[in-house]
């Protein structure tokens, strides 16, 4: 389980996030959401111990996250980050390989296992026939794939996933929820994901994180979350919320912005 | 997918290729330096000498002397930067990254100028470790400079903040070197000259380099995984500020101790880790050894060039790598263009 206890963070001296407590609960799917450049980016990395927090702690099962040896962490937890790059030439299946770098050892020779993970993650992002071909010459969506299977060749019960639906078609954005699904009830992984599109929040998460400006507003089931007054403090829009007809569960529809959000139009 | 194992293979097998053959040349390369000079000196000569020497025979001499030394500097600085380049470039994930380019081998000189004016006589160990400091220092003014601007460090600001470094450090080198009338003897060095190494040089040198190279190779692994990005490798459990800084302190070692016996020899460290890189792929666990191998080679190579194209003058080697590694460099900065910038 991961908490967080009022955790600052900033980047040089600009505060970006104030007092965060937050509760990822374990075995479960918790969304991300916020606007751009509300904090959830960071509040995803820090809490990954990519980044140090200015003050406060990120403890994983009771211990703070940024004590833990590296490597051990790496074991627990896997994070996706927003925009990662491969370097020029890299293949997909050689991206893959290097998710099982917290699994070896040394000089880091593949066992038997470690080639069924790999070749396991490549198939349920459906990235078989790209497998030999370099990263950088990829569609986005195919390239955000790959990326997602390194992050599964991890084999972590922690999974964090900042935008994984981002660049990809619908069929393929449900394809990568479905999978995070899949974890989710066949493994009981932990899933933290930063997602912008609410219903899916809604459809896929038991729990969600409203964020404005670096601070919750919101945390709570997506019933609880999902309430127009919320959605206008947070994105600034006014919508209907209706019920999803075959799941029960709310659906966000937008109809306006809210007027002091709106940007003066210059002509 | 199931040639996942085959592909794996063939790689490795390229690698394989590229090691031995490489070998063989610096070995070929290694015969050929020490018969070919201003006095040509047949093979047959060169085997006795190695085998039984006699040191009566100024030939014996020679190849005793002056060209076995100056052959085996060859190799081993060539190695040291081009393995120094490809540290660089898998650290910084800049294409372009090189001891040269980012003002390492200036700031180097401008120490070993100002030790060959305000303290002559210093014994090379000594002038070794003045090499090194100046390299750092270089290092650290370069990366203060550009990570000090607004948005941080970009590849290109690196480059420019290097280029502007080096000519700093050089314009003070040629200015120290003016006024204290070292011309004679830092002219030939500054161009890049392997011609005056002296085995007592060699033995200092020698062990400095071989456990810098043998720490990159330890590193290699390490590196390929930070070519995926700080936050990546971070996630993967990756040690990246130790990492970073064993790979700086390496890269500073090679570059300052190649630099103090042989001067700033440009391009070795640009080009070479992209010839590596185009036979083994991007897996530093080769392109490291590689880079080491094609390095030394292309040096003891390019040093035959430079006494063969105008003999009996020697060209000093930098210029031979300058006309080799600018078009190279615009070919890979057009290249990598999107990314770069
Ligand atoms: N490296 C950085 N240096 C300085 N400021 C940064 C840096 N990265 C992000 N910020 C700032 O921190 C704030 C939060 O950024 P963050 O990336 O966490 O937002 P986000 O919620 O993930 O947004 P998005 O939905 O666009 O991904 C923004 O105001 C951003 O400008
Ligand atoms: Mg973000």
């Amino acid at each position: 389980m991961i908490v967080t206890e009022n955790l600052d963070i900033a980047y040089d001296q600009t505060l970006i996030v104030k007092q965060l407590n937050v509760e990822i609960p374990p075995h479960k799917i918790t969304a991300l959401v916020g606007a751009n450049g509300s904090g959830k980016s960071t509040i995803l990395k820090t809490m990954a111990r990519l980044m140090k927090p200015k003050s406060g702690h990120v403890l994983l099962d009771g211990k703070a996250i940024h004590r833990l040896k590296t490597k051990e962490v790496a074991k627990q937890l896997a994070i996706l980050p927003q925009n990662p790059t491969a370097p020029e030439g890299m293949t997909v299946i050689d991206l893959v390989t290097y998710g099982r770098f917290p699994h070896q050892r040394g000089f880091g020779s593949l066992t038997q296992k470690d080639k069924e993970v790999i070749l396991w993650a490549i198939e349920a992002t459906g990235m078989e026939e790209f497998a030999y071909r370099p990263v950088d010459q990829l569609s986005g969506g195919q390239r955000q794939r790959a990326w997602i299977a390194m992050a599964l060749a991890q084999e972590t019960p922690i999974l964090f996933l900042d935008e994984p639906t981002t660049f990809l078609d619908m069929a393929h954005q449900l394809e990568v929820l479905n999978l995070l699904e899949e974890l989710h009830e066949k493994e009981q992984r932990t899933i933290v994901m930063v997602v912008h599109d609410l219903n899916h929040a809604s459809r896929y998460a038991h729990h969600m994180i409203a964020i404005k400006k670096g601070t919750v507003v919101k945390a709570g089931t997506p019933m609880e979350v999902m309430q127009p007054d919320i959605i206008e403090e947070v994105f600034g829009i006014q919508c209907d919320i209706i019920q999803d007809p075959r799941t029960g569960l709310p659906l966000c529809l937008p109809y306006a912005i809210s007027r002091s959000q709106k940007e003066p139009v210059i002509v | 997918m199931k040639n996942d194992t085959v592909n794996q293979h063939s790689r490795t097998w390229v690698a394989m290729m590229v090691l031995v053959v490489g070998v063989l040349a610096i070995v070929f390369g290694i015969a050929l330096s020490i018969s070919v000079g201003a006095a040509n000196i047949h093979l047959s000569t060169v085997w006795e000498a190695i085998v039984h020497y006699n040191s009566n025979q100024t030939e014996h001499a020679i190849i005793r002397d002056l060209r076995l030394p100056r052959a085996l500097a060859d190799v081993l600085v060539g190695a040291s930067f081009a393995v120094a380049g490809a540290i660089m470039q898998g650290m910084t994930r800049n294409p372009l990254a090189d001891a040269g380019l980012l003002g390492l081998n200036a700031g180097s000189a401008l120490m070993v100028a100002v030790c060959f004016a305000f303290l002559p006589g210093l014994s090379y160990n000594s002038l070794i470790l003045f090499s090194f400091l100046g390299a750092a220092v270089a290092a650290g003014l370069v990366y203060g400079i550009s990570s000090l601007a607004r948005g941080g460090l970009t590849p290109v600001r690196l480059v420019l903040a290097g280029a502007a470094v080096s000519a700093l450090l050089t314009a003070l080198s040629e200015g120290i070197a003016i006024h204290f009338q070292l011309s004679q003897e830092l002219a030939f060095w500054y161009a890049g000259g392997v011609a005056g190494v002296k085995w007592s040089q060699l033995k200092v040198m020698t062990p400095w380099l071989v456990i810098a190279l043998v720490g990159a190779l330890l590193l290699s692994r390490s590196i390929t995984l930070l070519s995926l990005g700080d936050e990546v490798a971070t996630g993967l459990g990756q040690k990246t500020v130790l990492v970073k800084m064993v790979g700086t302190i390496i890269v500073l070692l090679l570059a300052g101790v190649s630099v103090s016996a042989v001067g700033p020899i440009g391009f070795v460290g640009l080009v070479v880790p992209h010839f590596a890189r185009f036979f083994v792929g991007v897996d530093y666990r080769w392109i490291i050894p590689c880079s080491a191998v094609i390095g030394g080679g292309f040096m003891i190579i390019a040093d035959i060039g430079a006494r063969m194209i105008n003999p009996p003058y020697e060209t000093p080697i930098g210029v031979l790598f300058a006309l080799i590694g600018v078009p190279f460099f615009l070919y890979v900065s057009r290249k990598g263009r999107r990314e770069i910038s």
